[in-house]
């Protein structure tokens, strides 16, 4: 063996070798705890395999020996940077189960939540996106002022400002305090001026247009094969989001539009993000002129016993689809539960985008894909 | 009897330069963490002394204390001495910086050429660590390095030249005269060579949006990923001693180096070259940074033409 190698090389003597990086779990910029195995040619990714799991602490098996309602702190857990988005999926799946009213006051004030929540997540979305390229930070602390601004409004609210936990079954945790909606009010005003600054600061940007522009095109086909939803399926072109096609709580009373991307290149979702915190704070403004009276809070029992049966509930997370299948079996527990989580599928696609382009691209892809390994790994 | 003087002198010299290497070092390091803060709606250092002013001093005391830890597998003798070829150069271009008329510790006559020289060694030093590091990240780092000092000395030498034309001088002193009417940066032969030479200079110091060899999001740390302590302080102060010289090149060769009136000499090169480097944090902090073939295409497709190009001009219309 060693001697048919020693000839192999013997005979040309300049030869290059393929090398293997291990970029994570411990890598600045893998977006918490994911292992990127690249092989390289010189600064060309040859292949690239992400290795997942160093996150993964069981969530679906935990559902099954908790109440429906002990099991809403741990969807705090899974996109903890849109964590409402995820209170929200759950519990309309419990809710569908137990055929449950919400009050309408309730399914406003869970739009709202939910779309303040959706800007967060963009925010660190874009800007961990710049700071990927190279942006030392300035755009990441320019996103975090403005989110610090809405964890501010949540804190008030629920007390909470990461995990919020605010959604019940049939309801919310508690109403909204008094004067919140001139907060937010005041909110939307902010961030709508702030919005056009990362444009200025960013969008346009001729090195940032150099480093996304054509890098990394997800192209229809493709983006539907690996069943990509979210803002990264409509940078590719593709018109759809749940709340517009099959509108759940009360989207169907607010008008916005779906912001879509051209070629799917990392530009494009980058670009689709930004118009989609221009629409959010559209949807939020529309729902608290038109908040209607009434007590928002659950009145439902904290044990529920739905029925023998499955279901399962779609909703529009900021990152894509998010659904939960429940199984019960009539007890107080589900009987199965499973989260088909968009970062998963989103991860998915990368080892397709990044062949033959170069180490950089790879993080400037993975920044454009915007995944939360919280989710992946459940 | 003149030789011993001139030894101490030499002495002396080298003492003065290397302790304004540490103080302003750690200066710099301290105003970049300022700056970058107030960018970035941050306050930055605060904790200790006034501003968290003496930061830097804490920083180095604890790097001085820190064990100096050599992976196994590393090149022991070229990983050793990597860290030295990376500052020596840059201490050794001080001997033609002229701070003030006087204070300047020799004015070579080919001053300009030395400079030149002398700071292309550096890279030797990074591209060292990164080979001798054995670490995969770090070889990256330290081959996009060598690559890109080397592409970008190109543009930097001909804006040189093209100074070196006009003040009719290699010696940093007389180009220094030759500015007593006009600065270089507002002479109308001469201002596409300081712009030329200002971007040539951010890529030759690494920064923003040329920091390719560090590249953190990338490369973890580049070519100094498995240095620590001390080693690892000596390419920082390799680093902001770089900055330091291009700035102070820039200001003697285009914004009239320690000419100024009312204030001293030594204020004025100084109030020039820290603002100059101030701009270069405004800058690391404000883009994105570019793809290493983007750079290099930048740097042999646009900037080099355009440069030989300029040298050429300013050739012709010096002949007339």
């Amino acid at each position: 063996m060693e001697d048919s190698l020693s000839a192999q090389s013997m005979k040309k003597d300049i030869y290059t070798e393929e090398f293997l990086i291990n970029m994570g779990p411990q890598h600045p910029s893998t977006h918490g705890v994911l292992s990127l195995e690249c092989r390289l040619d010189g600064e060309i990714v040859m292949d690239c395999t992400p290795h997942l799991g160093y996150l993964h602490r069981s969530m679906e098996k935990i559902a099954e020996n908790r109440t429906y309602t002990q099991f809403i702190p741990f969807t705090d857990r899974l996109d903890y940077v849109a964590s409402i988005n995820n209170n929200l999926g759950y519990c309309m799946t419990v809710e569908k189960l137990l055929k449950m009213e919400v009050p309408e006051r309730a399914q406003y004030i869970r739009v709202i939540m939910a779309e303040l929540n959706r800007i967060a997540s963009h925010l660190i979305g874009i800007g961990a996106f710049a700071q990927d390229l190279g942006a030392f930070a300035t755009p990441l602390f320019y996103g975090f002022r403005d989110r610090e601004k809405i964890l501010e409004i949540f804190d008030e609210i629920c007390g909470n400002r990461l995990t919020y936990n605010y959604i019940r079954i049939g309801g919310v945790q508690s109403d909204f305090p008094e004067g919140l909606d001139k907060k937010i009010n005041e909110f939307i005003k902010y961030m709508k001026l702030k919005i056009d600054d990362y444009d200025q600061l960013l969008t346009n940007n001729a090195i940032l247009l150099a480093r996304s522009k054509n890098i990394g095109c997800l192209s229809k086909e493709v983006a539907i094969n690996y069943s990509i939803t979210g803002p990264n399926l409509r940078a590719s072109g593709i018109r759809r989001d749940i709340r517009k096609d099959a509108p759940y709580l009360v989207y169907d009373r607010f008008e916005f539009d779906v912001p879509l991307g051209a070629n799917g290149d990392a530009w494009d979702r980058y670009k689709v993000r930004v118009e989609e915190i221009r629409q959010s704070l559209r949807i939020v403004e529309q729902a608290i002129h038109a908040l209607p009276p009434g007590n928002p809070t659950s009145k439902a029992n904290r044990i529920h016993k739905p029925q023998a049966g499955e279901v399962y509930v779609r909703t529009e997370n900021p990152r894509g689809e998010l659904g939960f299948y429940i199984v019960s079996d009539g007890s107080a527990t589900p009987y199965r539960l499973k989260i088909r989580g968009p970062s998963f599928s989103n991860l998915a696609v990368l080892p397709e985008l990044v062949k033959g382009l170069k180490i950089a691209d790879i993080i400037c892809i993975l920044g454009s894909l915007d995944i939360v390994l919280g989710e992946i790994d459940r | 009897m003149f030789t011993f003087l001139n030894l101490i002198f030499m002495v002396m010299a080298g003492v003065m330069v290397l302790g304004f290497i540490a103080v302003s070092a750690m200066f710099l390091i301290w105003w970049e963490r300022k700056v970058s803060a107030h960018i970035q709606n941050r306050y930055g250092p605060m904790r200790v002394g006034w501003h968290g002013a003496l930061q830097s001093v804490a920083d180095v005391i604890k790097l001085l204390l820190k064990e100096d830890i050599r992976p196994t597998k590393a090149d022991a003798w070229v990983w050793w001495l990597a860290p030295f070829f990376a500052v020596v150069p840059s201490v050794m271009a001080f001997v033609v910086i002229p701070f003030s008329k006087e204070l300047i510790p020799r004015d070579l006559n080919i001053g300009v050429l030395y400079i030149m020289a002398i700071t292309s060694v550096c890279v030797i030093g990074i591209f060292m660590a990164g080979w001798g590091s054995n670490n995969k990240y770090s070889l990256l780092g330290g081959m996009r390095a060598a690559a890109q000092i080397i592409s970008y000395e190109l543009p930097l030498i001909l804006s040189m030249i093209t100074v070196v034309m006009v003040a009719n001088s290699l010696s940093m002193q007389k180009i220094v005269e030759a500015q007593s009417r006009c600065w270089f940066i507002f002479h109308p032969n001469l201002a596409l060579a300081g712009l030329i030479y200002i971007i040539a200079a951010t890529a030759e110091v690494n920064r923003t949006p040329f920091d390719i060899p560090e590249a953190e999001s990338e490369l973890v740390a580049g070519f100094h990923t498995e240095y620590s302590g001390m080693k690892f302080a000596m390419f920082f102060l390799g680093e902001y001693t770089n900055v330091f010289i291009v700035s102070a090149i820039a200001t003697t060769l285009f914004l009239g180096g320690w000419k100024g009136p009312l204030l001293p000499p030594i204020a004025w090169f100084l109030i020039k070259t820290y603002g100059i480097i101030t701009f270069l944090m405004w800058v690391r902090w404000t883009f994105p940074r570019l793809r290493v073939d983007q750079l290099m295409g930048f740097a042999w497709k646009f900037l080099t033409p355009v440069s030989f190009l300029n040298l050429a001009i300013v050739g012709l219309l010096l002949l007339k």
